[in-house]
This record gives C-alpha cells, sequence and structure tokens, in this order.
C-alpha cells in the first residue's frame, strides 16, 4: 500500500492511507466537499482489504453506522464537513457516553450552515469541544501537512482505540485538497493499538468495570458476550440507572480518562522558539501562513517563533504557559472570528499580551497579513 | 533554487488540473519540493479554472501561489481574470489559438498555438494540457524532460503513450524555440 518512495499525495487521500494502515476496515459515510475524496477511495480501498463501505442515507446514519460496526470490534472512520458533522453530533455524544470507539474526520469549510463548500475555514473548533450535550470527554487532532494527515489519523485510530474516546481530525480545505511531496512509512514501522478485551467469562462480563486505567475492557457484539448499550447514565452492568452515586461515577471516569492521559494525548511543536519575544499560535492551514511569516520576519531581526498544537482538544496548556512567560506578546491567527484564541488568552493572559488575527471570509490568512500584525504590536 | 511560482489558467475540461499534477509529479521525481493546489467549485466547471504548482528546493510553508513567476493562459476569460497578476519579469505562455490581442508588459509573452497544434498536429484536442507541459519545461526547464516524460506516462490511460509522448516533444520543441 504504501512504499518509502517520495510522491505526491492530497491531504485527503493522505488521511485514507493512515486509516487504512492503522487498520479501519469501515467506513460508512455520506459524502460532502471538501471531504469526498475520502469516501471515494475509502470505496475503492476497504473492499481489496476485506472490509466494509457503505455510503448511508444521510450523516446521522453514517454515524450511527460505524459505532454499530465499532462494537463488532472493527477500527471505523466517517468523514464529512461542516453541515454533516452538526448533523452527527447526538451520535457523537452516544459514542463518548457509551465509549464506542470511532474517528470522525472534518475537513472544515466556510460556516456556519451550507456556508461555502469549496472555502477552507476553522470555525469548528470549539464545535468539537462542545458541539454536542452535555460534559463529555473529546480528543481533536488538527494536521498542517499531507504527511501530518497519514501521522495523525493513525494516532487518531490508536486514541480511540485506546481511550474510547471520539476522535476528530480537524482537516481544513486547504489541507485537504493540498498536494504535497511527502514520504509516507512502511506499515510495518507503525505502532498499532488494539482496544482492550475481556479475559473473563461471557456470563462474568461486565462491560464498564473498570481498574485504574479507568479504560473498561469492550468485547466484541457476536462473540458470546452479552452487554447492554445505553445513552443513559449506566452502571458497570451497562444498564440504566437513575442513581445520581451512579451518575457522578461515570461522569468523573469519563472526564478523567483525559485527564489522566493527558501527557500522551497533548502533541505540540515548538518552532524557533528558543528567543522568541513574540510567539505565534497557530494550527492546520494557518500554522503554514506562520512559518512563512516567521521565516520573513526572522531575516528582519524579529526574534518571533510559533506553539503549534498538533493536539488541539485537550489543549496541551502547560507547553504554552512556559512559553508565554519568556515572550512579551502571543498572537493568535485563526480562520475563525476568535475561537482556540480564548483558550490561549486565559492560559497566557498573566504572562503576554493576548492578541487575535481573524479572518473567516473562506480566504487562507496570509504571510503578509500575519507579518501586518506583529508589525502593529510591536509598535 | 529559488521557490518558482506556477498557475496554469483556462478553462474546466482543458486537464490544467491533470497538468498541473503531472508538473507536481515530476518535481518529486527531480528530488524537488513541491504544493500544488487548484479551484474548486463554480469554477471547475467552465469559466476561468487554475491549478498552481510552486517548486522549490527548500520546503514549502505557505501552499498557495502569491503572486505566479510563470503563467500559462489557455482561454479569453482565464487571460481576462489572472492575466495581469504575474510577478516583474515573469513569463506569460498564452495559447494564441484561444486568447487573441493579449497584453501585459510587466512580463515577457510566449505565444504558441497550442489547442491549434493538439489539433492539427497530433489530431486530438485533448492533449493540449500536455503541449503546454512540454512547452512550459521547454520555456523554463524547471524540471528535466526525462522526468516530466515519466510523470505523464504514469498518469496517462494505457493506449495513448504514443500521442502523449508525441505532444509533449511537440511542446518541448516550440518552448525552446
Amino acid at each position: 500500500m504504501t512504499d518509502k518512495k517520495a510522491r505526491l499525495l492530497q491531504g485527503n487521500h493522505a488521511c485514507t492511507l493512515g486509516a487504512l494502515a492503522a487498520g479501519v476496515r469501515f467506513y460508512a459515510g455520506y459524502p460532502i466537499t471538501p471531504s469526498t475524496e475520502i469516501a471515494e477511495i475509502m470505496s475503492e480501498e476497504l473492499p481489496k482489504l476485506g472490509g466494509k463501505f457503505i455510503q448511508m442515507e444521510d450523516e446521522i446514519a453514517s454515524m450511527a453506522c460505524i459505532l454499530g460496526a465499532s462494537l463488532t470490534g472493527k477500527k471505523v472512520l466517517t468523514a464529512s464537513s461542516g453541515p454533516g458533522i452538526s448533523l452527527k453530533q447526538e451520535n457523537i455524544g452516544f459514542a463518548a457516553m457509551t465509549e464506542i470507539p470511532c474517528v470522525i474526520v472534518n475537513v472544515q469549510r466556510l460556516g456556519p450552515s451550507t456556508g461555502g463548500p469549496t472555502s477552507p475555514a476553522q470555525g469548528d473548533i470549539m464545535q468539537a469541544r462542545w458541539g454536542t450535550h452535555g460534559d463529555h470527554p473529546i480528543i481533536a487532532l488538527c494536521p498542517s501537512s499531507v504527511k501530518e494527515c497519514f501521522d495523525l489519523t493513525v494516532t487518531a485510530v490508536n486514541f480511540t482505540e485506546k481511550y474510547r474516546v471520539p476522535v476528530y481530525l480537524m482537516l481544513d480545505e486547504i489541507v485537504g485538497h493540498m498536494r504535497e511531496k511527502v514520504v509516507l512509512p512502511n506499515p510495518e514501522e507503525l505502532e498499532l493499538v488494539e482496544r482492550k478485551k475481556p479475559t473473563c467469562a461471557p456470563h462474568e462480563y461486565k462491560p464498564y468495570a473498570t481498574d485504574e486505567s479507568l479504560i473498561p475492557e469492550m468485547a466484541d457484539f457476536g462473540t458470546g458476550y452479552k452487554w447492554h448499550v445505553t445513552g443513559l447514565f449506566h452502571d458497570e452492568t451497562g444498564f440504566p440507572s437513575n442513581s445520581s452515586q451512579v451518575a457522578e461515577r461515570l461522569m468523573s471516569r469519563l472526564m478523567n480518562k483525559i485527564e489522566k492521559y493527558k501527557d500522551e494525548i497533548c502533541m505540540w511543536e515548538e518552532i524557533q522558539t528558543d528567543d522568541a519575544e513574540l510567539l505565534l499560535v497557530a494550527y492546520g492551514c494557518t500554522a503554514r501562513s506562520a512559518q512563512e511569516a516567521i521565516k520573513l520576519l526572522r531575516a528582519e531581526g524579529i526574534k518571533i517563533g510559533l506553539f503549534k498544537p498538533k493536539t488541539i482538544w485537550p489543549f496541551p496548556e502547560l507547553p504554552l504557559e512556559k512559553l508565554a512567560q519568556q515572550a512579551k506578546h502571543v498572537i493568535v491567527p485563526e480562520m475563525n472570528l476568535g475561537q482556540l484564541y480564548y483558550e490561549i488568552d486565559r492560559i497566557c493572559k498573566d504572562k503576554a499580551q493576548v492578541s487575535g488575527l481573524f479572518k473567516a471570509n473562506g480566504e487562507l490568512i496570509t504571510p503578509g497579513e500575519i507579518i501586518a500584525k506583529v508589525k502593529e504590536v510591536l509598535s | 533554487m529559488e521557490k518558482i511560482q506556477f498557475r496554469l489558467s483556462g478553462t474546466g475540461g482543458q486537464g490544467l488540473i491533470t497538468a498541473g499534477i503531472i508538473l507536481g509529479e515530476a518535481a518529486v521525481l527531480d528530488n524537488k519540493e513541491v504544493i500544488q493546489t487548484q479551484s474548486y467549485g463554480p469554477e471547475a466547471r467552465g469559466g476561468a479554472s487554475k491549478a498552481e504548482v510552486i517548486i522549490s528546493n527548500d520546503e514549502i510553508f505557505y501552499p498557495k501561489v502569491s503572486v505566479p513567476d510563470f503563467l500559462l493562459t489557455m482561454s479569453q476569460e482565464a487571460a481576462k481574470k489572472y492575466g495581469q497578476e504575474i510577478k516583474e519579469g515573469g513569463i506569460i505562455l498564452v495559447d494564441s489559438s484561444m486568447v487573441s490581442n493579449f497584453e501585459n508588459p510587466q512580463a515577457k509573452i510566449i505565444e504558441i498555438p497550442i489547442t491549434k497544434l493538439a489539433r492539427e498536429e497530433i489530431g486530438k484536442n485533448f492533449v493540449a494540457n500536455i503541449i503546454a507541459l512540454g512547452a512550459i519545461v521547454g520555456i523554463t526547464k524547471i524540471v528535466t524532460f526525462e522526468s516530466l516524460k515519466e510523470a505523464v506516462l504514469n498518469r496517462i490511460p494505457t493506449g495513448s503513450e504514443e500521442i502523449n509522448i508525441k505532444a509533449l516533444e511537440l511542446g518541448l520543441q516550440w518552448g525552446s524555440m
């Protein structure tokens, strides 16, 4: 499937190859621009690997469908964009509550509503965190290159299998559609995670009993283990309960899964930050504009660096806090009208001055716009 | 080599996105850094459409063409839409069988009747994009002809090798004049 040769590859294609390499063997979806290539390539490649591809009647059913497949032990993924992601929210909440592993790829386009189908945006950052109701755990990863589309898809599949938390992969129209030179790893070089399965006899199985790992063992449906899956608050047996103690215990375990493994989940890059007095915080396609701007500003002698979160939820708070202590200014360029900005402001505001550079018109933020903002902040 | 930015413009259906991908794949074969992007949506079906390719020896960050060093224009509408956006001293390759009365004092203009050559010399309109690629490489030497040829052969349907290579060589010849 992959060989160690440089090739020109599209971001959406790399995401698909990452999913297949990570062991995804079930895809259900409803095609939507700018994510459609993922469905197209999956429909061609999955059957060759003994996997299944289903085009469902809509986005809600697509999400339900991958959860059903995941319950039988398959690694699953679906892809969509804004309008489809909005429809999937109910079942994403169901996945968080029932701890069914799944990866949701969101190739972001300009919203709200049907918005701009072919226009890039980063407007779904807060939707990824709070799109479905109630407190719930979520992981969201954000690639800024074609290579990262591959790598982070593998990571997303691993994370969801390990932690049993829904994982969003937040692409955007730019990263999803551009073609870039990449060298992909061989499949045998990848470390893959398989979900933990019960070793007890079927009649002794308690589907939501956990040890200190906080992650219950998950039996495949159809293998003799019978269990109840419900979005209602439930105890170790999986059956609903009205007890406030049961609710509290489950809620705190669900949220503590993220807290406990935060150090493993949080990934970021620090680029030219050693002496940076000025710090850009950027993710996805915007991180590329930021890097170009840094190259040009460094040539002028301005000490500027980039903090690039690859995990946006949970946000890698501590490393950013540390960098903000040495920086005088933090600038957050993002292709929305201020979303991750508020999280970054919360983390950095006592240490540095935080400003945003926002754009939500379907155009990429240019290096020139970042440079102008930097000069404005410095003047 | 500094970063060279190409914009290939014309009408949806002329195969310019394929041309952009082939140029990008040839650059990969030459071990260069490359990013290829394109315009989508209503633009992709008729109207002015474009594919962009950035080729460099160094890592490319910003993926879009800011101001092109090289512009290919294969339709009147694309010439009107993109024809004035070019780096000072850049090159504009004009398909003179599709675009008339084109002027841009900032750039060096090279006129080649690309579509006419495809129709009359090869007998197939659809190889116009391949002729254009040959011409681009003849003019700029951005990739080696061997890599370009290999990239074309990797992309085209079996059975059409001969006419595509003929088209490529014809373009190269015109571009090298």
